[in-house]
């Protein structure tokens, strides 16, 4: 087996553009679930339509990408209106239900022939990150060092995806040891008492709603513009529910939790893989073909989720008293 | 881990026994899948494949036509004289596969003559087979009156069917208070075991399917006694565990992938046609419909005069009240489990038997179902029922207004609009939205 090789694929899952999309969302989501106990299942949604909104901006309407990234924003707070509205008066799991469906909803329209022209349908669309790199400023070369190797294309994305997530965070910190953050987790907590002293909880579940769904936004248009198209399948639940793994394994109330979360995740994710696919070829495991280890992954983030859940809700930075899963 | 008692860890290596018997039992299915003729996953190399067999009543159909898109490529594959076509691929993703029509015999039409136009999903698999079961041409366009009548006769068979599954949500969460995402993977386990006995071991149908209801119903308790009873003793919130759920759907969903491949499998056989006036069933629908109602009516006499049922109400009332008038809360919930197993399991029989599926059947109609338990008022059986022969309409019916592919969002959005104006449902307590 070669371990210099699944180490250096581990390592260079930590600062990938892939784990900075699930950070992000992620971040959006601590703001969501770990601050305000809104239990968000279509963050894949929240994405998408920032992904969508940037990139039909700048195919469509021939806006440039910085525009296209603000309207971006807006159809994700748009959106997040949206939903809020008929939803949030309810009771937790009836949220849990209602966000996971309008996910699927969004999925189903931009996926419909009837809107091709507009979303690609199926197909998706590609082509609309032209403006993002084109402003590298780094020249043709490779640039670090050991497994951190990148071309300039790639140390560019990966910067600014990184810049992204670490202003993301200062922003989130100082939102959440801000009075206004306090009375999130008041809500949190207990929503009469909050209430009771006569905060409007629904415009302050709202406002969070927002907030973490740009979050998401901006990790959607990370994750499209690396791969150079936005495609309807890829904002399916599997996505929602590694973000959830991802915020669970890092703890859901905490700044640095979604950040360790991703990269943790994504290099055990690697590792495990790398491993199994080396059983594998050595013949060590002759129940299974190598396709099935990749889908073996995904068996492992569903089992990861569940014994979070139930052995360390807290994850590894939370504290277990913030996190009683109020409902 | 401080916080941990022996006992909670007693029962967590039971769940992994539990689940370890169930990871045993599938891989032990594997090796006869393996030997069957049918198609076996040719996963041992890395050639992506889009394949299906056009047949028009057993017999295979040549120079037919499909059309596959998506990922760049923009191919067309025409079945051979045993009415295989084959494209390869060169990247994952999934693809759209449209059937031709023009190139199908004259007389010859699809089965379901609205989906000329299916996705072939190669993401997770080598090797997607995509399939347009035949049969007699229907393409003739028919007069509005008659497509709302047999719009509303696919709406019923739907409605039934869903109502069967969603039963077991609505019991189980009115019991335990859990929203189980795990159901919809637990009609797959039906559906794909119905394949393997009925199709694979070629057992006669009524075996079969009393096998799989066994077998669904020994799910349905395994859950509870491995899983979901330990997590109760351990006052996890229902939140938590309904995340649990979510997480345990995974699992089950990709070990039946694992076992059964990334084939869509078609179950159905060659079932007779029946003609009533408009409408083109076939045998298998209608008895679909048939064994829906006498299980729904079972339910509700089971619910309504056993004891059994009874206190199943009460519990869903009040559970602590319940509890305090000697019920034992922990069996009616066993109770409920094993009945909601096999009711779900039967639904999905009669899923597979009628559609086709794969290991992503259940967790697509997943979310009709928690449509349907939501529209009918969470916790209520007979609303349970009435939220799904809604949704089943809304789903079929909306069709003739709006595109196919939107009909699923259709039922959604219903469900939404409906929490705006009504959150209890149509028949639920106002109550019970806290």
């Amino acid at each position: 087996m070669d371990w210099l090789n699944i180490g250096s694929l581990a390592l260079g899952e930590l600062f990938s553009p892939f784990t900075a999309t699930f950070i992000l969302c992620a971040l959006g989501l601590s703001v969501h679930f770990g601050y305000t106990g809104l239990l968000n299942f279509g963050q894949a949604a929240f994405a998408a339509v920032g992904a969508y909104g940037m990139a039909i901006s700048v195919l469509t309407f021939g806006l440039p990408l910085g525009l296209g990234v603000l309207i971006g924003l807006l159809a994700s707070a748009v959106f997040a209106v949206i939903l809020g509205i008929p939803t949030l008066r309810l009771r937790a799991d009836y949220l849990a239900i209602v966000t996971i469906a309008a996910s699927e909803v969004f999925r189903y329209f931009m996926t419909t022939i009837g809107f091709a022209k507009v979303t690609g349908g199926s197909n998706g669309l590609s082509q609309f990150g032209e403006d993002f790199w084109a402003a590298n400023p780094f020249a043709e070369g490779t640039y670090g060092f050991g497994p951190f190797m990148y071309r300039a294309d790639e140390l560019w994305i990966r910067l600014v995806a990184f810049s992204i997530i670490a202003l993301g965070a200062v922003f989130v910190w100082l939102l959440m040891r801000s009075p206004w953050g306090r009375v999130l987790k008041g809500i949190r907590e207990d929503e009469d008492a909050v209430r009771s002293l006569g905060k409007n909880v629904f415009a302050y579940k709202l406002q969070a709603l927002i907030i973490g769904g740009a979050l998401a936004a901006l990790g959607g248009m990370v994750f499209v513009v690396n791969l150079s198209n936005v495609q309807p399948q890829s904002w399916g639940t599997t996505f929602t529910f590694m973000i959830w793994t991802v915020l669970l394994l890092g703890g859901a109330a905490t700044i640095l939790g979604p950040i360790v979360g991703g990269m943790v995740f994504f290099v055990l994710l690697s590792v495990t893989q790398g491993i199994m696919s080396g059983l594998v070829e050595i013949g060590a495991l002759p129940f299974l073909t190598l396709p099935q280890v990749g889908q073996i992954r995904f068996l492992l983030i569903g089992l990861a989720l569940m014994l979070l859940v139930i052995f360390r809700p807290q994850g590894i930075f939370g504290n277990k008293k913030e996190l009683q899963f109020n409902g | 881990m401080n916080h941990l008692t022996l006992g909670k860890k007693r029962a967590f290596s039971l769940w992994l026994g539990a689940l370890s018997i169930v990871f045993g039992m599938l891989f032990s299915a594997t090796p006869s899948l393996a030997a069957s003729p049918s198609p076996s996953p040719s996963t041992s190399t890395e050639q992506l494949l889009i394949k299906g067999t056009i047949k028009n009543e057993g017999e295979p159909v040549a120079g037919v036509s499909v059309q596959i898109t998506g990922n760049g490529v923009d191919a067309k594959a025409t079945s051979g004289a045993d009415g295989k076509w084959v494209l390869e691929v060169a990247t994952k993703g999934v693809y759209k596969v449209e059937i031709l029509l023009d190139s199908l015999p004259e007389g010859v039409g699809l089965r379901d003559p609205e989906t000329t136009v299916r996705e072939a999903n190669l993401t997770a698999t080598n090797t997607a087979a995509v399939l347009f079961p035949l049969g007699k041409d229907l393409r003739v366009v028919q007069p509005i009156g008659d497509q709302i009548i047999v719009r509303v006769f696919s709406g019923l068979n739907l409605g039934l069917l869903l109502a069967v599954a969603a039963i077991g949500i609505s019991l189980i969460f009115g019991t335990t208070g859990l929203n189980n995402f795990a159901h919809g993977d637990m009609l797959t386990f039906g559906a794909l075991f119905t394949y393997l006995f009925y199709v694979v071991f070629e057992w006669p149908l009524l075996i079969a399917a009393t096998a799989t209801i066994a077998l669904s119903a020994l799910f349905g308790w395994s859950q509870d006694a491995a899983l979901w009873r330990p997590l109760r003793k351990r006052r996890l919130g229902l939140n938590q565990m309904m995340i649990v759920s979510i997480g345990f759907s995974i699992v089950i969903r990709y070990i039946l992938l694992l076992v059964f491949g990334g084939e869509t499998k078609v179950i159905s056989g060659e079932f007779e046609a029946v003609v009533i006036g408009p409408i083109n069933t076939t045998v298998n629908s209608l008895g679909s419909m048939g064994i829906s109602v006498i299980t729904l009516a079972a339910v509700a006499l089971f619910l309504t005069r056993t004891r059994i049922g009874k206190a199943t109400r009460a519990v869903s009332d009040n559970t602590s009240l319940a509890a305090s008038t000697g019920i034992d809360v922990e069996r009616i919930i066993r109770i409920v489990w094993v009945v909601a197993g096999a009711l779900t399991g039967l639904a999905g029989i009669l899923y597979g038997l009628q559609f086709q599926a794969n290991w992503m059947t259940g967790f697509q109609i997943l979310l009709l179902l928690f449509a349907a338990v939501t529209l009918g008022g969470l916790g209520t059986a007979l609303g349970a029922t009435v939220g799904a022969l809604i949704i089943g309409m809304v789903v079929e019916v909306s069709s003739l207004i709006i595109p196919t592919d939107l009909k699923y969002a259709a039922s959604l959005i219903i469900l939404i609009l409906v929490l705006l104006v009504r959150p209890q449902g149509v028949l639920g307590k106002k109550q019970r939205i806290g």
